[in-house]
């Protein structure tokens, strides 16, 4: 009886809306040690949020144990009736949430949320539970400990309210905490520090843990152990070591594999004569709000950016959230008039609004947007969907319309029987190809990619990436390519821009990057990607200076 | 921050304002197009046209709509609200005991209709999905499709007729002991109940299950609290806004919606009166008691916006 946690062939299923039930949890069985902190990895789907939420006792609405034991030391939890589980949670097994903005109540002040375990569990005075959350607060490295827990939960950063719901997971003295994604809505250089204050305060109170995330290279950083999972099946366990150096499982290499994509090949071709730029942006400001004298909008996104994008090249844009990379693709787009700053496009100065633009510079600059669920019309079909622009842009029907459809779900490799189907009833990685072959629809000679792998799983977005070069080379188009992810930018670019708070820090090669000549914002960006070794967290040793500069937080 | 909040209240209270003004204008031109003249109908069929231009000239009927439009703001303003067409009261005067009884009604069936509606409908969203919640829910769907003439001539037939217990129409006037009251009030205020509850029970509950939803919630529960305190002080807090408009809404129905019930009961409230002025084209009586509804409901829906901003943690 030496495992904390010990689940034995676990069942669950979950019954759709349709009434029909999935086993979403097959037979799984691990152990936990006390203070040993294990991993659960994989695509979204594979149900490790279903198991580590199991562990409290919980399943969502919906969901059923079927079958198998889920023991927490030494006691069945999934016998427990509802009271003694609740008595269970915060004290004995703790929860840190995927994103902890949506998981502080906004309408109570931080304080009160973290210390409402101890209230519900009437662990301690009122007083005690403040001073101890105080001192969580400091061994998070969260600024103004003494004072932080006062505000409201939207007054603080993510990266800072990330590091808060670790407080209130600890205060209960658990034996074990679940991660639950935490640092996956965060930014890299946020992430390194989340991440390092984690570990050691697991590290520090030997608190078992358990690790849900679908990033191989942060998992690396932190757990002891990992566990692989694919629909709801456990296909590799070993330790972190072996995993990542020498995987045993084809689907663990597959997943180690889209972790390093395949490098890009410059196009080759008879490029002798240079050629006019496709695309020039000189000197763009753009922002909300009302745009006053000297043409300056009143919140300023994008200040003074310029580039050249070369025809049939790429160009990556990357930044933190926040840097205006999003707002840059809307301006390009027309969607939002620059306040200032001239478009040239094949040389010919375009209309900063949309509205004004001839159609046909309309159908040359296309726009793919992050997420495929709310870019595609729910109510109309796979054929409607892609028969719209062709008819707008031309103006074709009846069998040409039919068979254009037909070719345009073949160039995104998809079979041609989806055109019957809803968005609803596709993949996330097929929204995100008729999301693509939409933009294709209309023979668009530049496609501004705004985050179209960022929704998606690792092995998805490596096939929608392959995709993208293979259009390349069929239809000679440039991507604008938009991400907070450096190996995918790194994957497809020419060129890499660097952004940062609105402005453009520096634009280099993407095998230069992190050379010694890049800007220090670039090198502290760089430097905060995680990397697929396990000492990596560890040896990563970055300026505090910089980091001060460079962190709005 | 609290300037933002005393920005956006103020905003609130100058949008109440101006819809004021809009629907005075659209009150006052609206029964300016009335067909018909005022001097002729008043004056009746026999009388001759010297009489009717002086009687144009005396109630200024010869002065442009606009200019007209203006006194008659001016004197809504200072409290004038002119005098009866029909029997030369001041309508202040006939509309003064009116409001105050139809305020009575609205005033009683809020407290008893508010408390339960809201019990219910958070009730019903904290046990969603079994017996009771199904009971709730069939019970506001058959209470919003019945017409509510429907009720009240049900609760007349039951209470009235079949088992004498209360009288078919409603004296407030002569109500002298509580048990009067009692009697007098029942039956149009368990008709106006069933008719505002059922939607402030469908809003509240709707509200409560949308924030039952959130990740907060969820949270919440996996800090080991209890479904009531996971209800009372993590879901109602930011249900609050919705709830308080749909209680808003559905009161501000009961001044200006209880034609049919005060007309059944009898009852001599301010919508009633609205009715006879219609009846005998006194366009000046309309024209207050279409004022007073719609500041009522100005009123009303301004004070639940008020409500939703204060109480929205991210102003503070």
């Amino acid at each position: 009886m030496s495992n904390l946690v010990e689940v034995r062939n676990l069942r669950v299923n979950a019954k759709t809306d349709s009434g029909r039930t999935v086993e979403i949890i097959r037979n799984v069985s691990f152990d936990i040690a006390e203070g040993e902190i294990v991993a659960l990895i994989g695509e979204s789907g594979s149900g490790k949020t279903t198991i580590a939420l199991t562990l409290m006792g919980y399943t969502r609405s919906g969901c059923r144990i079927v079958e198998g034991s889920v023991k927490l030391a030494g006691q069945e939890i999934s016998a427990l009736p509802e009271r003694k589980r609740a008595s269970k949670r915060g004290t004995e097994v703790s929860y840190v949430p995927q994103s902890a903005a949506a998981s502080f109540n906004p309408a109570h002040r931080i304080m009160d949320q973290v210390i409402e375990v101890t209230k519900i569990h009437h662990l301690m005075p009122i007083e005690q539970a403040r001073e101890k959350a105080v001192e969580l607060f400091r061994g998070l490295a969260l600024p103004d400990p003494d004072t932080i827990g006062d505000r409201y939960p939207h007054q603080v950063s993510g990266g800072q309210l990330q590091r808060l719901s670790a407080a209130m997971a600890l205060i209960g003295d658990p034996k074990l905490v679940i991660f639950d994604e935490p640092t996956t809505a965060l930014d890299v250089t946020t992430q390194v520090e989340v991440l390092r204050a984690f570990k050691s305060v697991m590290k520090k109170g030997a608190i078992a843990g358990v690790y849900v995330s679908h990033d191989l290279a942060v998992v690396a950083q932190i757990a002891d152990r990992i566990i692989v999972l694919k629909n709801g099946e456990i296909q590799e366990v070993g330790l972190t070591t072996d995993i990542v150096q020498r995987p045993q499982h084809p689907y663990t290499r597959e997943l180690l594999d889209a972790f390093e994509p395949a490098p890009r090949v410059p196009i080759a071709g008879g490029r002798n004569e240079p050629e006019a730029p496709l695309l020039v942006v000189k000197d763009i400001v753009a922002g909300y709000g009302k745009i006053g004298n000297a043409r300056m909008p009143s919140l300023r996104v994008i200040n003074k950016v310029s580039f050249e994008l070369p025809r049939g090249k790429n160009l990556g844009i990357i930044g933190e959230s926040g840097c205006g990379k999003s707002t840059l693709a809307r301006v390009i787009a027309g969607i939002l008039p620059a306040a200032q700053g001239q478009i040239l496009f094949e040389g010919k100065p375009l209309d900063p609004d949309l509205r004004k633009r001839s159609r046909n510079e309309l159908r040359e600059i296309q726009i793919v947007f992050q997420s495929a669920d709310t870019a595609l019309n729910p109510a109309k079909s796979i054929a409607d969907i892609l028969a719209r622009p062709l008819i707008f842009y031309h103006g074709i029907g009846g069998k040409q319309l039919e068979a254009r459809v037909d070719h345009l779900l073949d160039m995104v490799r998809l079979p041609r029987a989806l055109r019957y189907r809803r968005p609803g009833e596709l993949s996330g990685g097929q929204k995100q190809r008729i999301n693509l072959a939409r933009a294709l629809a209309a023979d668009a000679k530049l496609i501004l990619c705004d985050e179209i792998t960022s929704a998606l799983d690792t092995v998805v977005g490596a096939a929608i990436i392959e995709l993208l070069k293979e259009l390349q080379r069929e239809l000679s188009l440039s991507y604008l390519f938009i991400s907070h992810d450096l190996s995918t930018v790194r994957a497809i670019c020419d060129e890499v821009a660097v952004m940062y708070a609105g402005e453009k820090i520096e634009q280099l090669n993407p095998d230069a990057m992190g050379g010694e000549a890049s800007h220090p914002y670039s090198r502290l960006l760089f430097a905060s990607v995680p990397k697929l070794d396990t000492g990596w967290l560890d040896s990563l040793e970055q300026d505090p200076a910089l980091l001060q500069a460079y962190s709005r937080r | 921050m609290n300037s933002l909040i005393l920005r956006l209240a103020a905003k609130r209270l100058v949008i109440a304002f101006l819809t004021l003004l809009f629907v005075a204008f659209t009150i006052f031109f609206a029964t300016e197009m009335l067909p018909g003249d005022v001097a002729e109908v008043l004056l009746g069929q026999a009388a001759t046209p010297e009489a009717v231009a002086g009687l144009r000239t005396a109630m200024n009927l010869d002065q442009p709509a606009f200019l007209r439009f203006i006194y008659w703001l001016g004197e809504l303003f200072t409290g004038d609200f002119g005098v009866s067409y029909v029997n030369k009261l001041p309508i202040a005067d006939l509309i003064g005991g009116r409001l105050a009884n139809s305020l009575k009604l609205a005033g009683v069936t809020a407290v008893i209709s508010v408390p339960i509606a809201l019990a219910l409908g958070i009730t019903a969203a904290i046990k969603r999905g079994t017996l009771y919640d199904r009971i709730v829910s069939i019970f506001t769907i058959s209470v919003i499709s019945v017409p509510e003439f429907m009720v009240a001539t049900i609760a007349v037939i039951v209470f009235a007729v079949y088992l004498g217990w209360l009288p078919a129409l409603s004296m407030a006037n002569e109500v002298t002991s509580i048990g009067g009251l009692l009697k007098a009030f029942a039956m149009p205020v368990i008709t106006l109940s069933f008719v505002v509850s059922a939607q402030m029970i469908r809003m509240s509950r709707a509200a409560v299950l949308e924030t039952l939803n959130t990740p907060y919630v969820e949270m919440a529960l996996l800090k080991g609290a209890s479904r009531r305190r996971m209800v009372l002080r993590h879901a109602l807090p930011n249900a609050l806004g919705p709830i308080v408009n749909a209680v808003a809404l559905s009161l501000s129905y009961l001044l200006g919606g209880v034609i049919i019930v005060e007309t059944i009961f009898n009852y001599p409230g301010i919508a009633k009166l609205m009715l006879d002025a219609v009846s005998t084209r006194d366009l000046p009586l309309i024209q207050s008691c279409a004022m007073i509804f719609c500041l009522a409901y100005l009123l009303l829906i301004t004070i639940a916006d008020l409500v939703a901003i204060i109480s929205n943690p991210r102003l503070q």
